[in-house]
């Protein structure tokens, strides 16, 4: 009990405890794994219908420059992501990440386009050492995490009718589109994305209106409550990375295979080339290549393949090419999913690898990341 | 006779055969399981050592062998379908059987009221 008296507690615990979730550590704070239903169940759920996702434990940052200009927030945060903020329109989302002097990933990041500033959301594990990192780096703008309020996802192919009972507009939106909301007085960031392969929605509200409003969307007969063991195998199947498994600061974003993050203004030839840390590195592997790339792998028999599995090109062993990153069961696959680093002449879709698994070696085979169709209402 | 183990095994002796599985509090904490590794027949298995592995959607996680002695049956069906294991546990859900070496061993596990102490 110990240990739990120094976990923090999110906006949404009450309403955890009276769901009966499954509390568990998780960067920090208390969080809900699973509901009485399950993991697999709650997974199936949120592909059939609506989930409702407590994240808020991650970060929600405001930059906004001293000059009060979106467009020097924006060149200010462009020295560090290799991502183009000042060509995004008032009211849209990118992803993006964090880089290192050696090209290494130091997070991985929202970004909005709020008008006048910026409003960014970060891994919970990483949120002091990036506001940090901005407050260090950003010295033309005020950094600020916010902790007054809650971070609700709603994902799930009637996650907008689930939505739209409450803000009927929603269902205007588009894939990306953020707009500012008020639920009972209090101004909502409601963004149409999240970290599922679904269609959906992520809700940043004050801490005071939290459990209101996941209470009016639990009310709606298609909208369940989904823990965080159900968000890993759904981002798993869509083939998103999760910071500190797939992405760290010893992959760049070239081996980590994310380069459709890098939008032209910052790449060779483009307005703005460059500009950001590890530059030289990023740059030059998108025009040489890379020797390893992150690909999506199938165990070919039941048996899930975890993380740190390492990979063989035999299946005696002999000849070690890598290491599975992430790696579990796939409830919509029907069958275990993983991703890993394996080198360039191994990461063509339709190789063959094999993972070493409690001494045994199961054969693998590189796929064609999503492992499922995303819905994204683009 | 039903006997447990503080690893949340359960145990019925027929002779000197003894069924093997894991409790129905076991089963609900490890969640929806999707994958079932079972020893071969005729293994030799000891106390204490890996006697199956079990794979939720979160985690693998070992079943020890609760005593010394040699498997003379396992259940493919919950290989089959592992979800067997969550819906009975402590019926269909078996994960094998083991001809015990010393049928006395048993005597110094578990009975039902110390096992539901144990989990209280």
């Amino acid at each position: 009990m110990q240990q739990s008296t120094q976990l923090k507690q999110t906006p949404l615990h009450t309403l955890h405890l009276l769901l009966q979730g499954r509390m568990v550590p998780f960067a920090g704070y208390q969080m809900p794994v699973e509901y009485p239903a399950g993991v697999m169940k709650e997974h199936l759920h949120t592909r059939a219908a609506a989930g409702l996702f407590d994240v808020s434990h991650m970060g929600q940052v405001i930059v906004k420059a001293k000059s009060g200009s979106y467009e020097d927030a924006a060149l200010a945060l462009e020295k560090l992501v290799p991502v183009d903020i000042l060509g995004l329109k008032p009211g849209r989302q990118r992803y993006g990440f964090f880089t290192d002097e050696s090209g290494g990933i130091l997070d991985d990041l929202m970004i909005t386009n709020r008008g006048d500033h910026l409003f960014v959301v970060v891994n919970a594990a990483c949120k002091d050492q990036d506001v940090a990192h901005m407050k260090a780096k950003l010295i033309s703008c005020d950094v600020e995490l916010i902790e007054d309020r809650a971070l609700i996802a709603l994902q799930g192919p009637c996650a907008e009718a689930v939505l739209a009972a409450i803000w009927p507009d929603v269902a205007h939106m588009k894939f990306m589109d953020v707009r500012e909301l008020v639920y009972h007085g209090a101004a909502c960031i409601v963004a149409r994305s999240g970290y599922s392969g679904e269609d959906g929605f992520e809700v940043s509200i004050s801490a005071l209106h939290a459990f209101e409003l996941a209470t009016a969307l639990l009310e709606h007969k298609d909208c369940k409550p989904i823990g965080l063991g159900a968000r890993d195998s759904l981002r798993l199947e869509a083939g998103l990375c999760l910071y500190g498994n797939d992405i760290d600061t010893t992959t760049s974003p070239i081996e980590a295979s994310l380069e459709w993050a890098l939008q032209k203004a910052r790449k060779a030839g483009g307005d703005r080339e460059g500009g950001f840390p590890g530059a030289a590195r990023i740059l030059g592997e998108l025009a040489n290549g890379t020797t390893r790339r992150r690909v999506g792998l199938k165990p070919e028999g039941k048996a899930p393949v975890r993380s740190h599995a390492k990979l063989f090109a035999d299946a005696e062993g002999n000849t070690e090419l890598g290491e599975v990153t992430s790696g579990t069961f796939g409830p919509t696959v029907e069958g275990p999913v993983a991703m890993g680093y394996l080198p360039t002449s191994h990461a063509a879709a339709g190789t063959q690898v094999f993972a070493e698994v409690r001494g045994k070696y199961l054969p693998m085979t590189v796929a064609t990341l999503p492992f499922i169709t995303p819905t994204y209402k683009r | 006779m039903l006997k447990f183990t503080a690893e949340h095994e359960w145990l019925k002796l027929d002779g000197d055969v003894a069924t093997v599985g894991i409790t129905s509090y076991a089963a609900e904490q490890l969640g929806d399981l999707v994958f079932v590794e079972l020893p071969k027949v005729d293994q030799e298995l000891v106390k204490d050592g890996n006697g199956a592995t079990v794979e939720s959607v979160k985690a693998a996680s070992d079943v020890y062998c609760p005593l010394n002695g040699t498997i003379v049956e396992v259940n493919q069906a919950i290989v089959d379908d592992p979800s067997l294991v969550n819906s009975d546990p402590q019926g269909a859900g078996w994960f094998f059987k083991l001809k015990l070496k010393n049928v006395a061993d048993a005597d110094a596990l578990l009975d039902e009221a110390a096992y539901k102490d144990l989990i209280a």
